[in-house]
């Protein structure tokens, strides 16, 4: 697909009048809090006109899913065209018009290995944001050994019946649809008895509690199914074989946990950060842990910047995602530790001088947890990787 | 920029760089060196030439293959990983790239025997015990029309065995200044000018330089006097990114030993590379080595496109680099066990190369302090 220089530079000229006209400018340029997320949902309320106004234009165009096809209410955009979008995007300072796990996972996982029925019901409301989505994965006792999942589907004949337990499930207290993995063969080995299902969070059967977490309230929640009925149509790719897409998800998952390791302190950097603490470089400890982090953290952003050049040469990154999460996330946890030390007493209070500093270093503890531990992640390097032998 | 991915001649030139080092300069030869008293074997060195890799930052109407700095860090890093000894670093990326600048006939025809391998280069810049090179207290003192050079320069790489030298003294100003230096280019026989081979662990060429009187003419000013560190400023950064390439392939050739080691070796009845507490390890130490090949390959890129601005790319290259190769020896020693302790098995030749460049042109500590300060704090 060779797309000239010239055909190019008009697609970012283009891109770049469009948003300018469809994006209102009270958005623009606005810090990236909690409240300039539309996350969409049945039950959404926009919290300024503005981001409506932002989100309809942007679905018109198909521009909240620039690289899915026009007939599933993407833009159809290549590589190439959406690396413009996103710089122009930045550019002009404009906030992303939705956000939600049915963009980020959902999609790509129907547009992987659903069929076309389940594509054309279920991708244009994700785009439009319509329905949101959550990810039912984890369990009691499927945390690290995620494919131990007990939740189970029995065949009724016409429907499935769904019961079981999931936990850190985000936003299901908020979500419309969940999709999750449930085992509909107990008698097989582990990873071959799983299958991918959707499910509707209004089926009678299906609710949610929060989970308080160390760091205060937070999106995980617990999800029930008690005898939840679920018509067959909402089984996505081949009966017992809901972990081939399991570990696509995941893949996709932990490079965005890896890579959201990057651009916190609300934009500033951490010489920024630590030169606004008086006095705190002065302390011969923190300058050389600060420095060390600082290397480590410009050497990782170049990480994340040549996988992603090869992932564009369309050369997979495959197992090194691994690496990308280990890397990242325990990178971040070292760099809260470094900010709560540097910010001393100031840093104490839920909040303070520094806004929330305590809890999102608290939150950061989960960061080498969540989409599969730092030890699983060695595990993998170790055998897939380095090719360690078992025995 | 353009990616940090190599370009096709890029991986032509490491394989065929790989497949070179492997036959021709192994770790065996290293020892052979070692067991001979000498920093680099000749003979290699004129294949190096042949192949034109002392010709990597010459100019095309030099006679070089003018293939830019990330080239240039690709094959220090494939030396790197057999631990293949040459005067690569000094001679055809500082002295090139230093003289590259320099618009006289003579910086022209020096270009031509560093292509040719007739040239063999020495930096002689530190004289204490860190690299400093402001620090510098060598006199050049005017002398009719030219200078007088007395002092003595340590840890100056190949410069047991160079035949040209670099030299950094001052014109003007203290110690600790960075204003009233120059850049000599004199021919290492000069009266007056002796040179002590330094023992060191690595088995590598590093001597102390002593001057004493030795005399320099106008004609050997490199660049402007006192203006030295200007003149030197690219070459040094290209030699630091270069040391950070070689590292990481030193980093490379460690890690390949050893996971190859654990794959091998049996204790308990069982393969020791099936222990996790050694695939955790090994597994966290390729992190490492992935991380820093991203600020390595970013230094070449960052020297090759606007080398004006290369500070931070460089310092940041060679931080992750001192600290990678680090991990990456002491992890191999200690998970060979015993036999990694013995002077027959190859990887403590690995520690000790480790040892000597992580301190060459900047430590850790030096090049971490350059990232802060480019970073603002």
């Amino acid at each position: 697909m060779a797309e000239t220089d010239a055909a190019l530079d008009a697609f970012r000229k283009d891109i770049a009048d469009w948003i300018e006209a469809a994006c209102p400018a009270s958005l623009r340029g606005r810090p990236m809090t909690e409240d300039m997320i539309v996350w969409g949902g049945r039950r959404w309320e926009f919290k300024d006109p503005a981001q409506k106004a932002w989100l309809d234009a942007a679905t018109e165009r198909g521009m909240t899913a620039p690289r899915w096809p026009v007939e599933y209410g993407g833009a159809g955009l290549s590589r190439a065209q959406e690396k413009i979008y996103r710089e122009e995007m930045a550019r002009l300072q404009a906030p992303p018009p939705l956000e939600s796990f049915g963009l980020w996972m959902l999609g790509p996982a129907l547009l992987a290995f659903g069929n076309e029925e389940q594509k054309k019901r279920h991708l244009p409301p994700i785009t439009r944001g319509e329905i949101r989505w959550c990810q039912g994965y984890s369990e009691p006792g499927a945390g690290s050994d995620l494919a131990n999942v007990q939740t189970r589907a029995e065949d009724m004949g016409d429907h499935y019946l769904v019961n079981g337990q999931k936990i850190w499930t985000s936003y299901a207290d908020k979500a419309d649809w969940i999709f999750a993995l449930v085992r509909t063969d107990r008698d097989a080995p582990k990873h071959q008895g799983i299958s991918f299902l959707l499910m509707d969070m209004e089926t009678p059967g299906i609710t949610t509690r929060p989970i308080r977490l160390i760091s205060g309230k937070s999106p995980f929640c617990e999800t029930f199914f008690d005898n939840v009925k679920v018509p067959k149509e909402n089984l996505v790719g081949e009966l017992n074989r809901g972990w081939d897409i399991a570990k696509y998800l995941l893949t996709h998952e932990r490079e965005m946990i890896g890579g959201g390791a990057r651009g916190l302190l609300g934009g500033r950097s951490l010489g920024q950060f630590l030169g606004g603490l008086d006095g705190a470089m002065d302390d011969p400890v923190t300058r050389a842990e600060a420095m060390e982090v600082e290397v480590n953290s410009l050497a990782f952003a170049m990480t994340m910047e040549r996988y992603k050049d090869q992932a564009e040469a369309g050369q997979g990154v495959g197992n090194a995602s691994a690496m990308l999460k280990y890397y990242g996330t325990e990178l971040n946890k070292r760099r809260y530790e470094l900010l709560m030390s540097a910010a001393g007493s100031e840093a104490l209070e839920w909040q303070g001088p520094h806004g929330g500093l305590a809890p999102e270093w608290l939150r950061t503890k989960a960061n080498s947890i969540e989409g599969g531990t730092s030890e699983v992640m060695l595990d993998i390097i170790a055998k897939r990787v380095l090719e360690l032998p078992s025995r | 920029m353009t990616t940090l991915l190599e370009t096709e001649d890029e991986t032509m030139l490491r394989d065929a760089a790989r497949g070179f080092v492997t036959d021709a300069a192994p770790v065996a030869k290293l020892r052979e060196n070692r067991d001979k008293s000498r920093g680099f074997d000749p003979a290699l060195w004129r294949e190096m030439a042949q192949m034109g890799w002392t010709g990597v930052l010459v100019p095309d109407a030099r006679g070089g293959a003018d293939m830019g700095h990330r080239a240039a860090g690709i094959l220090a890093e494939e030396m790197g990983r057999t631990l293949a000894a040459s005067p690569f670093l000094s001679t055809a990326v500082i002295a090139a790239t230093t003289l590259r600048d320099v618009a006289t006939d003579r910086a022209r025809d020096a270009l031509g025997r560093i292509a040719s391998g007739d040239a063999i280069y020495a930096l002689a810049v530190d004289e204490g015990r860190k690299h400093a090179p402001e620090r510098s207290a060598m006199q050049a003192e005017r002398a009719g029309n030219g200078f007088r050079l007395s002092g003595a320069k340590t840890f100056v790489a190949d410069g047991g065995s160079a035949n040209r030298v670099l030299v950094l003294a001052r014109t003007g100003g203290a110690p600790g200044e960075a204003e009233g230096l120059t850049l000599f280019d004199i021919d290492a026989g000069r009266a007056g000018l002796s040179r002590d081979r330094l023992d060191t662990v690595d088995s590598r060429d590093h001597a102390r330089l002593s001057f004493d009187g030795v005399e320099a003419t106008g004609d050997d000013v490199v660049g402007d006097v006192d203006n030295g560190l200007a003149a030197l400023q690219t070459g040094l950064r290209a030699g630091q990114a270069a040391i950070a390439a070689e590292l990481l392939g030193v980093a490379g050739g460690a890690y390949g030993m050893t996971v190859g080691y654990l794959k091998e070796r049996k204790q308990f009845d069982r393969t020791i590379g099936s222990f996790q507490a050694l695939q955790h390890r090994a597994a966290h130490l390729w992190a490492e080595i992935e991380v820093t090949a991203s600020a390595i390959a970013n230094a070449g890129r960052v020297l090759d496109e606007t080398p004006q601005d290369a500070q931070l790319a460089v310092s940041l290259a060679k931080a992750r680099a001192a600290m990678t190769v680090d991990l990456a020896v002491r992890e191999g020693v200690q998970m060979h066990g015993g036999i990694g302790m013995t002077d027959d098995y190859d990887i403590g030749f690995y520690m000790k190369r480790a040892r000597v460049g992580a301190e060459w042109l900047g430590d850790y500590g030096y090049h971490a302090a350059q990232v802060a300060a480019a970073r603002g704090f």
